[in-house]
Order: C-alpha cells, then sequence, then structure tokens
C-alpha cells in the first residue's frame, strides 16, 4: 500500500461497513469539490467566491429557480433510480441516454402521429410508450448478455449512440416540421401533448411527482421486497444467489428493463415537458450524468433523489455562471466528474479504515483479499 | 542445481535451526507462546497440532511472512532476522504452501521462473535452460512433470509438484512443507516421501507440518507437538502409538469415532437415486460427470471420498440443482423425477445443501446473518410473502441458529465476514438443518475448522440422520468420512465408485479408488494388507 | 496516387487511433485491471496534443504531452482503483465523464484552429510502390509507431520475464503477491502504459485524422477499442485485426455515403456501433475461449493486505 505505508499506516478491512462513514463521504465528497471547485475558479481567474454563489447559490435564489432545478432533477432521478438498482446487481447499463432517446423517439412519435386529434388519453398513452420504447431498447443488451455472455457495458453504450442517430435521422428526414425552414426539429406538440405544469410562474410539470413515485417505488423494491434483495446477492456474491436459488439471469432482465423503462419514461417526458418537440439532441446527457447520481446516492432511492437535486443544481449553475460570469459550459462536467472521483476515493473509508503500522512482518500474513477466504478459515 | 545444500553456510557443528522463545500475539490470541524448536541437518522433523495450535504461525515467523513479537532465531549457530520471504529464501529456507502459488494459464516452467529471484538465479531469465533444470531435478527426486504443461491441465498432485520443483532450485538447506498431503491420494503422498527422503538423505532439513497421525509416524524422524500455541511434547514419532500422538495433541484420550453401523439400523425407504448421470461442468475447466449413480436410504448418510477438483464441484452442483442435470430421469427423489428442477425447487422438496466455500457461495460476507437465514431458508421458512421479506422473522430464524448451534456471533446483525471460520460453518449447518432437510448434502463440513466445532457439526450430522433424513458428505478427510459414514464412494476422474459400507472398506482402499483404481479396490475387497503394509485406519 | 491506394491510407488512419488505445488497454487488462476511462483519456490525448501543437507548432511535442495527459488520467484511476480500492467500472466511467468535461473545457479556446496535419513520412523507394507502397511506406511517424507498439507488445508479452509476471499478476494477483512481486507495482505501470497509448491515440485523431479539435471528438472510439480487446481475446496480434477491420467498415460507410447511396447517412453512421456489437456477441458467446484467454482477476480489487 503505497500511499498508506508512507504514512505509516496500514489499511485494514472492516468487519462490518462503516454506517457513518456510508453517510458522511458524500457530503464530504460534495465539499472537497467546492473546493476544488474554488481552487478551478481563482485559476481560471475569476473571484472564487462569487464564482461559487453565481454557480450554486444563485440559481436557485428564485421561485423560477426552484422550479427549473425541478425540471432537470426529475429525468435524474427517475433514470438514477433504475440504475441504482442495476448496480446493485452489477448490471452496469450505461446506456440510459440511449434509452431516454427511444423514449424520447417512442412519445414524440406518438405526438406526431396524432397531431390535431388529440384527446385527453394522448399523454397517458405517450407516457407508456415512452416506457416501453426504453424498455425495448433496454431488452436488447439483456438478451445479448443473457444469451450471448456480451457484456452489457459495451452493447449499451454502443447502442447509444445507434439511438442518437437514429433520432437525428428522424427529426432531418421524415418527422422534420415540414413548416421549420428545413430546421432539423419535429413540429410543436399540441397542447395536449404536453405534460400541464404544476407550479405556477415555472416550469415545473407533472414529471416530477412521477420521479417521486419512482422513488417510493424504487425504495420499497429495494428495502422489502425479495426481488430487491435477490438483486442484492446477486452483486455482492453471483455464487450465493445461485446457491439460494436467485436467478441472474432473471436479475439482468429485470434491472435493464426496469432501468430502461425508467429512462424511456424520462425521454417521454422531457420531450411532453421542456422541450415539447423532438429535436436532434433531448438531452444534455442526462443518461450519463444519472450514473453519478446513483453513485453518489449511495445505489439508495433516497440518495438518488438529494444526488439528483445535487446535480440538477450543477446543470443550472453551469448555465447561470455561463451567462452571468462568461465561465465555460463544460465545467459542469468536470464538476460532476470530480464529484464521482472524490466519492469513490472516499469509499475506502466505508470499507476499510486506518491502522496505526504494526511490526511490518504481520501485514502479509492478515487479511488478503483473493484468497483471503480460503486463508481465513484456517487462521487462528 | 549441483551445489549441496551445506555449502549454504552450514558449519556442521550447529543445528541448523533453532527458534528459542518465538512468541507471537494476534487480537484475542496468543498463537505462538514462547515455543522452542531445534532442527538437525538432515532431519524430518514434524510439527503436529490440530487447527488453531499455532502451527501455521510458527512456520510463517520462520519464513518471513510474519514477524514475531519477541525470541531468537538461529541459523547454523547465527542470530539472523528475517526480513520476509525472500530473505528466508537467501537464507536457504524454501516453503511448499498448503495453497499453491500458481498461474493456471501459464506453463510448469513460467511457473518456475516467476518463483526465482531473477538476479540470483541465471536459470531464470533463459527458459530453454530452466526447462533443462527442472526436467533434471524433476528427474533426480522423482517429480515427473512436463516444463511445458500448462498448469490447468495439472492433476492437484502435479501441481504441488511444481510447487516442491520450484522451491528446489534454489537449493533450499531447510524445506518447510505445509500440510503437503492434504490433497493427496495416498499413492501419491507415498510418491511425495519418496523425495522428502531422497532430500533428507542430501543433508536438507525437512519441517513437516501435519495433523495426520501415521504419516508422521511412517515419515519423520522426530516430532515437536504444539497445542494452544504452546510446545507440549517433543518426541520420536517412531516409537509412539498413534493414539500417543493424538493424545499429546488433543489433550485428552481420543474417542473411538467410528459409528456402529452394521445392521443397527433398520432398512428405510430409498429416498434419492441417481442413475446415468453424465454432464459437463460449469466452469469449462471444470471435472465433467461420467455416467454417476448413487443411491440413499433415509437415516442414511454417505460419504463421497475422493481428492479434489476430480468432479465433486459439478456433482455438488448437480445434486442441490445449481447446475440441473441434462435428464430429469438422471436424478429421482422419493420417487419423482428431479434432474430439470433447479436449486429452488430442490429446496422446497426438502434437499439442503452446505457448499464447501462458507464465505462466497454459502453465504454473502458482507450481509447480516439475519440476511444470510433468508439467502437458503426464505422459502421453507415462508419468509417471503407476495413478494415481500419480513426481515423481522429472518432475524428471528437467525437468532435461533445461533442459540441452538453455540454459534459465537454478537446477534443477527453481524455481518457473515466477522464471523470466524468455524462459527460460520456452524451457523450455515445450522441453518440448513433447522430447514428440517428430507436429504442433506454437505461438502467438507469441517474444512479448517477448530476441534470443537467439528465435533459439533459431526454430532448435528449423526443426529439428523437419525432423524431418518439422508445425508452426503463430501470430504477429502478420509477420518471424517469413516466417522460419519454408513456407506462410501470415492470420485475420481468424474466417476463415482460403488458404494460399499463404511465398516467393510478399509482406508487403502478408498485411497486406491482415489487413484481410480476402482477395480483393484474392489477384488482385493476388504481387509487385504496392501503393499506399503502401512494400516491407516482412519482414527 | 490511385483510388485504391487512397482508401486503405485511409482505412489505416481510420484504425490508428484504435490500435492505441486497443493495444493500451490489453495490456492494462493483462495485468487484471479493467479501465473503462479509454474515451476520457483518448479525448484528453487529443485536446492536449492539439493545444500544445498548436501552441508550440511542432507535434514533436504535441504527441508526448498527449502520452502524458492520458497517462496523467490514468494515473487517477490508479490512485483510485489500486490504492483506495474503489470500484474500477464506477471509476472508469467516472473517468470518462470527467475526461469528456475537462477536455472541452480545455479545447474551447481551441475549436476552429487550424492546423497541419500531421506529415507523411515516406520511406524513399518504397513509398511509390504502386498501392501498396503509399499504404505501407507513405503513413506519418504516428502509424509506424502504431505498429512498431504491436510488436513491442506481442515480444513483451510473450518474450520478456516483465511481460510473465505481468500476466501472472493479472491471473493471480495473491500468488505473484506472496512470491514477491508487487502486484501493486505492475499494475500502476500497465495502468499508465494504457493511459499513455490511449492518449496518442486520441492525438492521432485530433493531428493526423481530422487535424482539428471539437468536443467529443473520439465519438465512441474509446469503447470500441474496449471492445476490440474482447474481440482480440486478449492477443496484440489480434487488436491489429481488429482495428483495421473496423477501420475498414468506418471507411466504408464513408465512401458508401459520398457514392450517393441511397440509405440516410445516419443509418450508414450506426454501422460501427452495430458492428461492434455484432464482433461482441460472435466472441462472448464461447465462454470457454474467453475463460483461457480473459485474464482471470480482471476487475477483481486486490488488497495485499498493507
Amino acid at each position: 500500500m503505497a500511499v498508506s505505508g508512507l504514512l505509516g499506516l496500514r489499511l485494514e478491512r472492516r468487519a462490518n461497513a462503516s454506517r457513518a462513514m456510508l453517510l458522511v463521504t458524500p457530503p464530504l465528497a460534495v465539499l472537497l469539490t467546492v473546493l476544488s471547485g474554488a481552487v478551478l475558479f481563482a485559476a481560471l481567474g475569476f473571484d472564487p467566491v462569487k464564482a461559487l454563489m453565481s454557480y450554486f447559490v444563485a440559481p436557485i435564489s428564485t421561485r423560477y429557480g426552484i422550479g427549473e432545478l425541478a425540471v432537470k432533477a426529475t429525468p435524474l432521478a427517475m433514470i438514477g433510480i433504475g440504475l441504482a438498482l442495476g448496480f446493485r446487481g452489477n448490471v452496469w447499463n450505461i446506456g440510459a441516454e440511449g434509452q431516454l432517446t427511444l423514449g424520447a423517439i417512442c412519445a414524440g412519435g406518438l405526438a406526431l402521429a396524432f397531431h390535431g386529434q388529440e384527446g385527453p388519453w394522448l399523454l397517458p398513452l405517450m407516457m407508456l410508450a415512452g416506457a416501453a420504447g426504453g424498455l425495448a431498447y433496454g431488452a436488447i443488451p439483456a438478451w445479448l448478455r443473457t444469451r450471448f455472455n456480451a457484456n452489457e457495458i459495451l452493447t449499451s453504450l454502443m447502442l447509444t449512440y445507434v439511438g442518437t442517430l437514429l433520432l437525428s435521422y428522424l427529426v432531418t428526414g421524415p418527422w422534420k416540421d415540414p413548416d421549420g425552414f428545413n430546421f432539423p426539429e419535429s413540429r410543436l406538440f399540441n397542447d395536449a401533448a404536453l405534460l400541464p405544469i404544476i407550479l405556477d410562474g415555472t416550469r415545473m410539470h407533472l414529471g416530477a411527482p412521477l420521479a417521486l413515485l419512482a422513488v417510493v417505488v424504487g425504495w420499497v423494491i429495494v428495502a422489502r421486497t425479495l426481488i430487491g434483495f435477490q438483486i442484492k446477492v446477486v452483486g455482492l456474491t453471483p455464487i450465493a444467489a445461485g446457491y439460494a436459488g436467485f436467478s441472474q439471469a432473471r436479475t439482468i432482465w429485470f434491472t435493464l428493463l426496469l432501468s430502461g423503462g425508467l429512462a424511456g419514461l424520462a425521454g417521454a417526458i422531457e420531450v411532453a415537458g421542456p422541450i415539447g418537440q423532438l429535436q436532434p439532441s433531448i438531452s444534455p446527457g442526462y443518461g450519463f450524468t444519472a450514473i453519478i447520481v446513483a453513485f453518489l446516492g449511495r445505489l439508495h432511492p433516497v440518495g438518488v433523489l438529494l444526488a439528483a437535486l445535487l446535480m440538477a443544481l450543477s446543470y443550472l449553475g453551469g448555465e447561470h455562471a455561463q451567462i452571468e460570469l462568461g465561465l465555460p459550459l463544460a465545467l459542469t462536467g468536470v464538476f460532476q466528474g470530480m464529484l464521482l472521483f472524490f466519492l469513490l476515493a472516499s469509499d475506502f473509508l466505508v470499507h476499510y479504515r486506518l491502522r496505526r503500522v504494526a511490526p511490518p512482518g504481520v501485514r502479509a500474513a492478515r487479511g488478503r483479499v483473493g484468497e483471503a477466504r480460503r486463508r481465513w478459515t484456517s487462521f487462528p | 542445481m549441483s551445489a549441496k545444500p551445506g555449502m549454504n553456510g552450514s558449519s556442521g557443528a550447529h543445528p541448523r535451526l533453532i527458534l528459542r522463545g518465538i512468541t507471537k500475539r494476534y487480537p484475542g490470541v496468543l498463537a505462538n507462546d514462547r515455543i522452542d524448536l531445534t532442527l538437525g541437518a538432515g532431519e524430518i522433523h514434524a510439527l503436529l497440532g490440530e487447527n488453531g495450535a499455532g502451527k501455521s504461525t510458527l512456520v510463517q515467523i520462520v519464513y518471513g511472512v510474519v514477524r514475531a513479537d519477541a525470541g531468537r532465531i538461529l541459523w547454523n549457530g547465527a542470530a539472523v532476522t528475517v526480513d520476509g520471504p525472500a530473505g528466508a529464501r537467501a537464507l536457504g529456507i524454501g516453503m511448499v504452501f498448503q495453497h499453491f502459488s500458481l498461474f493456471e494459464s501459464l506453463t510448469v516452467a513460467e511457473n518456475v521462473a516467476l518463483g526465482l529471484d531473477p538476479k540470483s538465479e541465471a536459470g531464470a531469465r533463459d527458459m530453454a535452460a530452466l526447462s533443462a533444470r527442472i526436467a533434471e531435478v524433476s528427474a533426480r527426486y522423482g517429480l515427473t512433470l512436463d516444463p511445458e504443461a500448462r498448469v490447468f491441465d495439472l492433476s492437484v498432485g502435479e501441481r504441488q509438484r511444481v510447487e516442491i520443483v520450484r522451491c528446489l532450485l534454489q537449493d533450499p538447506s531447510l524445506l518447510i512443507m505445509d500440510e503437503p498431503t492434504s490433497v493427496l491420494t495416498p499413492q501419491e503422498a507415498d510418491q511425495l516421501f519418496e523425495t522428502l527422503r531422497r532430500l533428507a538423505a542430501e543433508g536438507r532439513t525437512i519441517l513437516y507440518i501435519s495433523h495426520k497421525l501415521d504419516e508422521i509416524r511412517r515419515l519423520c524422524d522426530s516430532a515437536t507437538i504444539l497445542r494452544g500455541g504452546r510446545v507440549v511434547a517433543t518426541c520420536d514419532p517412531r516409537t509412539e502409538t498413534a493414539p500417543s500422538l493424538a493424545r499429546l495433541m488433543i489433550g485428552e484420550e481420543v474417542r473411538a469415532t467410528r459409528k456402529e453401523t452394521a445392521g443397527a439400523k433398520p432398512r428405510m425407504d430409498e429416498l434419492l437415486r441417481v442413475e446415468g448421470l453424465s454432464m459437463k461442468a460449469t466452469n469449462p475447466l471444470g471435472t465433467p460427470l461420467h455416467d454417476v449413480r448413487l443411491r440413499l436410504r433415509e437415516g442414511e448418510i454417505l460419504g463421497i471420498a475422493g481428492v479434489a477438483g476430480n468432479g465433486q464441484n459439478t456433482l455438488l452442483a448437480a445434486l442441490s440443482g445449481e447446475l440441473p442435470a441434462p435428464r430429469a430421469d438422471a436424478i429421482r427423489f422419493e420417487g419423482v423425477s428431479i434432474g430439470l428442477e433447479g436449486a429452488r425447487a430442490r429446496r422446497d422438496r426438502g434437499i439442503n445443501f452446505v457448499p464447501e466455500d462458507r464465505l462466497g457461495h454459502g453465504a454473502v460476507a458482507d450481509l447480516s446473518l439475519a440476511d444470510n437465514a433468508l439467502l437458503s431458508g426464505w422459502r421453507r421458512w415462508s419468509l417471503v410473502r407476495r413478494g415481500l421479506v419480513s426481515f423481522a422473522r429472518s432475524r428471528e430464524r437467525a437468532e435461533q441458529v445461533v442459540a441452538r448451534f453455540s454459534v459465537a456471533a454478537p446477534g443477527a446483525h453481524a455481518a457473515a465476514r466477522s464471523l470466524s471460520g468455524g462459527n460460520l460453518q456452524k451457523f450455515i449447518i445450522g441453518r440448513e438443518i433447522m430447514q428440517r432437510p428430507r436429504l442433506l448434502i454437505a461438502a467438507h463440513p469441517t474444512w479448517g475448522v477448530d476441534a470443537g466445532a467439528a465435533a459439533a457439526i459431526h454430532k448435528a450430522l449423526i443426529e439428523l440422520a437419525a432423524s431418518g433424513a439422508g445425508v452426503i458428505v463430501v470430504s477429502q478427510d478420509l477420518d471424517e468420512l469413516f466417522t460419519l459414514a454408513d456407506r462410501v464412494a470415492v470420485i475420481c476422474a468424474g466417476r463415482l465408485s460403488a458404494s460399499r459400507p463404511a465398516h467393510e472398506v478399509t482406508a487403502e482402499d478408498v485411497g486406491l479408488m482415489m487413484g481410480g483404481l476402482f477395480d483393484a479396490a474392489i477384488a482385493k475387497g476388504g481387509g487385504v494388507p496392501s503393499e506399503t503394509g502401512d494400516t491407516r485406519d482412519g482414527g | 496516387m490511385d483510388i485504391l491506394s487512397m482508401i486503405l491510407m485511409s482505412v489505416v488512419a481510420a484504425a490508428t487511433p484504435l490500435l492505441f488505445a486497443g493495444l493500451g488497454e490489453l495490456v492494462t487488462e493483462k495485468a487484471g485491471v479493467l479501465n473503462l476511462g479509454v474515451e476520457g483519456m483518448m479525448l484528453m490525448g487529443a485536446v492536449i496534443g492539439f493545444a500544445v501543437t498548436a501552441v508550440t507548432g511542432t507535434a514533436f511535442l504535441g504527441i508526448p504531452a498527449a502520452a502524458l495527459a492520458g497517462a496523467a488520467m490514468a494515473g487517477l484511476f490508479a490512485l483510485l482503483t489500486l490504492n483506495l480500492l474503489a470500484n474500477q467500472v464506477a471509476t472508469g466511467l467516472a473517468l470518462t465523464l470527467f475526461g469528456v468535461g475537462l477536455s472541452s473545457l480545455i479545447g474551447q479556446d481551441f475549436v476552429g484552429t487550424p492546423l497541419d496535419r500531421l506529415p507523411q513520412l515516406d520511406i524513399p523507394g518504397l513509398s511509390t510502390v504502386p498501392v501498396i507502397g503509399p499504404v505501407l511506406f507513405g503513413q506519418d511517424a504516428l502509424v509506424y509507431l502504431s505498429l512498431l507498439a504491436v510488436g513491442g507488445v506481442v515480444w513483451f508479452l510473450a518474450r520478456t520475464r516483465a511481460g510473465l509476471v505481468l500476466k501472472a499478476v493479472g491471473e493471480n494477483p495473491a500468488a505473484a503477491h506472496r512470491l514477491g512481486h508487487s502486484v501493486l507495482g505492475v499494475r500502476w505501470l500497465a495502468v499508465l502504459f494504457g493511459g499513455a497509448m490511449s492518449g496518442i491515440g486520441g492525438a492521432y485523431l485530433s493531428l493526423a485524422y481530422t487535424p482539428l479539435w471539437a468536443e467529443n471528438m473520439t465519438a465512441g472510439r474509446g469503447w470500441i477499442a474496449l471492445a476490440l480487446v474482447v474481440f482480440a481475446t486478449w492477443r496484440p496480434g489480434r487488436v491489429l485485426l481488429g482495428a483495421y477491420l473496423f477501420g475498414g467498415v468506418t471507411i466504408a460507410q464513408l465512401h458508401a455515403q459520398s457514392a450517393g447511396i441511397d440509405i440516410p447517412s445516419q443509418f450508414m453512421s450506426m454501422l460501427p456501433y452495430v458492428a461492434t456489437i455484432l464482433v461482441l456477441v460472435l466472441i462472448s458467446r464461447d465462454a470457454t475461449r474467453i475463460r483461457l484467454n480473459a485474464p482471470a482477476s480482471i476487475g477483481k480489487v486486490f488488497h495485499p493486505g498493507g
């Protein structure tokens, strides 16, 4: 252990993961990110305090700003819940962006198909179509993984590029607005295909309560159900899952369909909510940011909700700081990446603790991950 | 390998290794308590003791893996500190660990090269020269090995030879062998002893760690016996009897362990019948099964012996349902064809399973005991209703197991990882038994478990059978099988021998069968003395 | 230069970034580490290589800078996963997300900056041979370097003791540790090498393939490189084959588009991604082959107990 060894400390695995650390480390990571942000702002030649205020405080100091926070947190929480469940089971769906795109295509296609003949049935149908689209798109990596053992990380990601290109084709080709001066956009949806605003003076729409509902459902799954337990066991120890009679394939299918469906629903909400039409780009990378949301939320639905709000703030802050201070928009991505790094780095405090070094020879004798189990049983 | 071991700095006047007052304390346990030990040149010295007696700690101190808290080490008369395994090797101390340090996808020669110091050994860089030296050493000590073979193709005995050759290429004057025969057939063990005797005849010292009394009496010139971290006796094992050594090791008169079986039990109904079971292993490198057949009656304990890696894992997976059989009628349980059923369906029928690997198979390390009770008991104990889990009832069940099987754990909330091996095993076996199985399949139930826990586990298994359930025990430990089983069968290269009543079979028969000589063992029948003349009797 | 050699040249050009990144990741994975941050490391290499070349005016500084940038990102990954024992999958994803953001931030002043393409180094006499001459001997320096790297990695893994130790660490780190090999040291070096190679691969994109900087210009090539390693079943020679195959697919779809084939361009652009999925499926379904060639410890945290 190069680093800790230098400090005269030794890393030791905790017998029980530290619950305190589990709760303390996310705020710690946020704090470190903010501090690094200050340094970064200073390096870019901005007053760090002013820049931080403009980034993290100003955007949500108005009613409208709060509404925007909800608008951005909605897809993040919704997708994050699904991804967190998958990550618990070691199912790495990182193609949520693609599933979101497919959801948007399905919902948007419906809105365009029934343009001019809408009824109150249209919106629910769009949401269902969006979820179905994302779910079907999530089914592809599930099938490839369970049938052919193909890595879902790579397949789901490749499908994201395919999905984005498909959307690009649709809005530049068959679904292009006939009166749109050749812009690559669909026509604007009619009101019946738009989610109603639920907070006056803001853009907060019906999607926000839907996301909250997803959080509650996610919590029930994680905390109360057999499938939630099953996902956890499959993620921790697949062999023990086989022993318990839990099917790994079933877990893969369930989590990919669920996370795909939720991402698709988020896509439907985006096009029926803040966007109101189909465009070549319907998401500023929500599907990828939701990965950070899932981890920052400790793969727990309640944590995911908080993390989604924080990440939504980072989007708002990025936009606000760009307008107000002329800070580059790319800072958002840097902040998000940094936050995840700090969280992962502090993670080791949950499972390990630092101890002062005992006489050096002792080290090799104990707890070696890998062979540890076998050795451990025979060691006094 | 031309240098004689004596050239390693030994003056001949001093014993090769002297340990004085070696003490090592771990949190909560004094692993070594003022241990003295003297080893002479050319001596084969046994270090005898039960699991947890402090043998491993002591040799890890000698080999530099662990640093002693107190005590002195004299090497050829000079006080030394052993700074790590590399320092030990530089002194001329070699060690063959119980768990091999081998790389399956690499060749024998590459594996050997990885264990040599490239600076000191000229051969380590030139693979062709190294292969030639491996061949030379192999021939000289009767350790047949192909340097170009890949390790995953080798049997366990051959793998051990790779480890030994790796050690011998460094020309050690002290060779430490840690429980070397635990994975060998008796015949392979005989070959190993031959090799060790040749090494000793060259003046090399062998420190031989074991808890197997017979082999120590056959092989060793002297023995140091450890109990609870202390030296309790030093003796000449050749003049001792197995019971007298056992008394020293365990500290009390050993009980006659073999079960009274013959005719004691009324004939019960057939519980399990396996016929023509042939299937591939879970892992592409695993051993497939060929036409396995076995029968088990209610109340009967069937012991399955065999050297690790001979298809036990595949058989266990097939019986537990983790890897269903290719045909439904290959496995019949209480008259029903269940071959195609998975683990869940089998457990519903009352077929429970205790796997070999506690912390990665039978339990989830990071989950609490309550969650681990849920893991296997959720069906039999009805812990799930309409997809919702009752965590309160799981906790209750876990607490019951902890109480009834005297598991030393702070409570149902403790992570499985935090328990000692023996306690976790008691918990797992208790958890399965308390689900009232009709058939319990237990793999290596007392592997690496201390004597007290092992006795408790054996008692529980015997009681379970007495209550009318069938039990299958798969183990490498012949003593254990003879303690428990009514009938014994042997698995070798994916084939299972016919089972025979335990009281009609000798350990030597089992040994022959473990080497695949089913017919020889059957032809010889029960009590015919073997060609080696040794009388292993499981005691 | 005739059409055929031009096509072949462009195939090589499209393949070279994949070849660099794939080879680097292969070495990383052979040591038992799965770094999913290839995309992020390539982007950092692309932007730093471009920026340094644009500012200093010479790619001789730009390319080493790109390698350093990739290695620095990889160092971050190594610190987190090897020393702080973070989950490799999560950290790799974080590295990619971070690299996307940071490269855009650094590169915002360079969007639209023109730059001369990396010059071709014609090997006298040979580069004028018809068809194969320019393809084999009329390339830029990085193409030659990539081919040398293939040979170097093949030689390193098959012939050197260090290569043997690397494979041993990837196969069974606990055993390698017991035999006195520094698992963390070997893995650190392997990860840094992977990062440097990804960085150079990225620089090839921004200096030679399309000599300009654009946000996210790797467009998933880092992920394709990861798939290539699986396709190659961890054998460097096959990474070469795979990279050129993918280069062929990329160029084929470009030419099909310009040849006026009546398929929407988006569908043609999907080809490399779809091809990646197909290739993964074909290779992965043979579990035995994967098991025998994949480093057994890949992706697992190793803690040497100190």
